[in-house]
């Protein structure tokens, strides 16, 4: 016999404000098998909990409803609550009547009233018919896969690591470094980007834990948290890494020149290239798109047009015969506790703005393009010199929030960062040229942020920048000038600006292919494409998906110290995962009636989760049987399954009846 | 072609450099908050609010700054100086735009606005101190508008606010300081 104690919450008054707690402890008090109903201010404080525990060993309660917020919200607490009592926690519902009720009808108190005394009366029906249910243990893999090779994933890597956990690295580019081995300097304190970064890369190299995986990509996740099975697929990078001794003669000698992707197309790399100087590993990979060998054997096939040169220079000269043609692409399958995802971002195409040049305008440059052209190791060593005739440019245009803040393009987003690019840009500028003019245009300027502020007064005080409050409408060219379009909304007049070089400011953006990376890892991204936090404030780096931490501007916009700081959040929240023996898995999962499978095996085509496996039985039957690690809990195999052989713990089909009639009685 | 109306600012003109040694502010601290312009007692009277004039002068807009009615609205009162948040005093800047204008014979906004500042003057030398009622008939006799402000006479004479005898205090040394200035 069950003996059922309600214990409705005011949640100050949130529920108080809205429902009538009387009455519905009145109506509770009433309902089947409840011997015990009580109310309070607060269920979740110390208080509430300790009266939970008193009242179940008073009333002798075996079965408990908590009419409070939702499960997602406190279920977890009241289940420790009714256990430190000595009740098994799931024989504990939650009838939600504030996101379900109090906070949706603060308009009509007496139906709200009504909706919370049916919901505590379903929750009623519910537990009646909840079975004491223990969670699995399952084995922990020590392990920690970090995707992405930024500076986020360098420094989760690098702590995970230090913790004594061995962690994989995967990077899909040739070395690792990410957008931050792309800047010249870093704002507000103008340290240099890679006099600071290219240290972290070269101790995560060296990291007797960390095995680092360039030109690589994940294929495939399965499994569950604590024991993810990951396929990562190593492209074929045409160089034997191992005989390899990064001796630069391929790429001195490789005679097809291509846009650098790491210099933003200012500047040429060859086919068989590193990406940059300080590159981690430093050995070169073949750029198949434009090698002259790969082209000859593509041309072989067919015998179709021009034929190419059968260059093979690179194989010729190669001292230690590392370069290898025929390298396969491998398929390498490990085992990991937890992945942290940092994929970063890129970068707004402003060939899209039709207004600013639609990238066909030489002079009219992104952010990111002037970093390479400041950089001392760029394409231009660090001279200011502009893409169209290598003039030193004298007056500087920045135009602000390009690819931010517009709903017209769906960016309506503030890209965080630009703002303080742009005063470090104009700093750096007068840095480079005390005679040179700088003009921002801005719609707000935002520097939040500890120093952020002084640095942007600083650009107008030391770099005599002058911002110009209002939105570019329009840049063209005159001669060898670039006319470039405003309003100075501060005093009201349009404003013209004859520059020399424009700069665009362009915004963040999710980087490409995270979609796909989203969907294999079953964790949420948004409408831009930025990965979902299980909670934008108190689960900053946690996803839905246990195990699956994000961290970085993979999350959305962020600046070098905030990517820092979530990746070693991520990491710690790793770590402290990676450091348990086993874990517990939730046992309200699928489980098979045997008598009734009748050897569909519909279950197996729609678990996502790959949970439903074959076993025979002694009849010589084989039927389904689930994987309680693998299973989520989803009920999809429930609703596929035809002979309704398949029930869900803690939530069976005769419970959710029994809900839905307590809604008639 | 330039687009009508439009302005090319210069981020370092010699105008703002000008402004800027005379009144020893550093205009370029402004970040165009309008704290200056909310409290202003006159604002309302200006072409370009002080926050504006400051602007024009940041863009090295001369002309307009010189022409402006603010320069001679401006009652130096230095509410604006005294509650701004980047510490430039205003109302300096404003007077050193003044001051170029008279010196480069501008074309002033506001009617007789000259000719008021010469009679204050005259009647602060005559007498050592205002002398109000002097003031107003010298200046509306002199701009050709004798009965402009008669309204309120008998009501500022009721209520004691206009002398109409002049009080000589301090002509000496008042004196001296005119003559220090016109030497």
């Amino acid at each position: 016999m069950a003996r059922i104690g309600v214990f409705v919450c005011h949640c100050g008054s949130n529920i108080a404000g809205v429902v009538d707690i009387n009455r519905t402890v009145e109506a509770a008090r009433k309902m089947p098998q409840v011997v015990y109903a009580a109310d309070a201010k607060y269920t979740c404080s110390e208080a509430g909990q300790s009266a939970i525990r008193d009242a179940i060993k008073q009333h002798r309660l075996n079965r408990v409803v908590v009419s409070a917020c939702s499960p997602r919200m406190h279920e977890n607490t009241f289940r420790r609550t009714v256990a430190s009592a000595g009740l098994n926690p799931y024989l504990m519902e939650i009838a939600n009547i504030r996101e379900h009720c109090s906070w949706v009808h603060g308009d009509n108190k007496e139906a709200a009233t009504s909706k919370a005394i049916d919901l505590i009366g379903m929750a009623v029906a519910k537990v009646t018919r909840d079975e004491p249910l223990t969670p699995k243990r399952v084995s922990m893999t020590p392990r920690a896969l970090v995707i992405g090779g930024g500076i986020t994933g360098i420094q989760a890597a690098l702590d995970i690591a230090n913790a004594g956990h061995e962690v994989v690295l995967v990077e899909r580019e040739p070395s690792i470094g990410g957008r931050m081995s792309q800047l010249d300097k870093t704002f507000p304190t103008l340290d240099c980007s890679a006099c600071i970064l290219t240290p972290k890369m070269v101790d995560l190299a060296q990291h007797p834990k960390i095995t680092l995986l360039t030109s690589a990509e994940v294929k495939s996740v399965n499994g569950f948290v604590g024991n993810f099975e990951v396929e990562i697929r190593q492209k074929s990078r045409l160089v034997d890494h191992v005989k390899c001794t990064g001796c630069g003669t391929c790429w001195q000698k490789c005679p097809e020149n291509v846009n650098s992707e790491f210099d933003m197309g200012m500047g040429k790399r060859k086919s068989i290239y590193i990406p940059f100087a300080q590159a981690v590993p430093n050995k070169p990979v073949i750029d198949t798109a434009s090698c002259r060998y790969i082209k000859y054997l593509k041309w072989a096939e067919t015998k179709e047009g021009k034929k190419p040169p059968e260059c093979r220079i690179c194989e010729k000269i190669c001292p230690t015969g590392a370069i290898d043609w025929e390298q396969p692409e491998q398929i390498l399958t490990e085992k990991f506790g937890a992945i942290v995802v940092a994929t970063g971002f890129k970068t707004f195409d402003h060939s899209v703005l039709g207004e600013y040049g639609g990238g066909r305008i030489p002079d009219v440059i992104s952010g990111l393009q002037l970093e390479r052209l400041m950089s001392a190791s760029g394409p231009t060593g660090g001279e200011v010199k502009r893409p169209s005739d290598g003039a030193h440019p004298k007056t500087v245009v920045i135009v602000s929030c390009v690819g931010s803040r517009d709903d017209r393009i769906g960016r309506p987003y503030c890209s965080k960062i630009c703002c303080m690019y742009n005063a470090k840009h104009a700093i750096m500028l007068k840095e480079h040229d005390p005679e040179i003019q700088i003009y921002i245009f801005y719609i707000d300027v935002r520097t939040g942020g500890k120093d952020f502020e002084e640095f942007y007064r600083r650009s107008q005080q030391e770099a005599g920048a002058l911002w110009i409050r209002g939105r570019v409408s329009k840049i063209h060219r005159e001669g060898k000038k670039l006319i470039v379009r405003g309003e100075d909304s501060l005093i009201g007049r349009p404003v013209e600006i004859p520059a020399d070089l424009v700069v665009l400011a362009t915004g963040v953006e999710a980087s490409d292919g995270v979609v796909g990376l989203a969907q294999t890892l079953n964790i949420s991204h948004d409408s831009y494409n930025f990965l979902v936090e299980a909670h934008p404030k108190l689960r900053p780096v946690e996803t839905h998906t246990d195990g699956v931490f994000v961290a970085g501007a993979a999350v959305g916009p962020r600046d070098i110290p905030e990517s820092v700081a979530h990746g070693g959040a991520a990491a710690a929240k790793a770590i402290g995962l990676l450091s348990k023996e086993e874990l517990a898995t939730d046992p309200m999962t699928a489980i098979v009636d045997p008598v009734k499978c009748v050897s569909c095996f519909a279950c197996h085509e729609v678990c996502p989760f790959g949970a439903p496996e074959k076993e025979t039985l002694r009849d010589g039957r084989t039927v389904s049987v689930i994987n309680e690690s693998k299973c989520k809990g989803c009920g999809l195999c429930i609703v596929a399954c035809r002979p309704g052989a398949i029930n869900l713990r803690g939530f069976t089909s005769q419970q959710v009846l029994a809900e839905v009639t307590s809604l008639w009685r | 072609m330039q687009m009508a109306g439009a302005i090319t600012p210069v981020a370092s003109s010699e105008f703002l450099d000008y402004v800027g040694k005379q009144s020893g502010q550093r205009i370029m601290d402004c970040y165009q908050c309008g704290k200056c312009s909310a409290g202003c007692p006159t604002a309302y009277d200006m072409d370009l609010t002080p926050r504006q004039m400051i602007r024009a002068i940041q863009l090295g807009l001369k002309e307009e700054a010189l022409k402006s009615s603010t320069i001679w609205m401006c009652v130096s009162c230095q509410t604006c100086s005294v509650r701004c948040p980047v510490q430039i005093d205003i109302a300096k800047a404003i007077e050193a735009v003044r001051l170029l204008a008279v010196a480069e014979k501008a074309p002033a906004a506001e009617k007789n606005v000259k000719l008021y500042h010469q009679v204050f003057l005259k009647s602060v030398e005559f007498t050592g101190r205002l002398y109000e009622m002097g003031l107003s008939v010298a200046f509306n006799m002199l701009s050709r508008h004798p009965f402009t402000g008669m309204d309120i006479l008998p009501t500022m004479l009721r209520k004691g606010k206009l002398a109409l005898m002049p009080v000589f205090k301090g002509t000496a040394e008042v004196e001296a300081i005119f003559a220090r200035i016109k030497r």
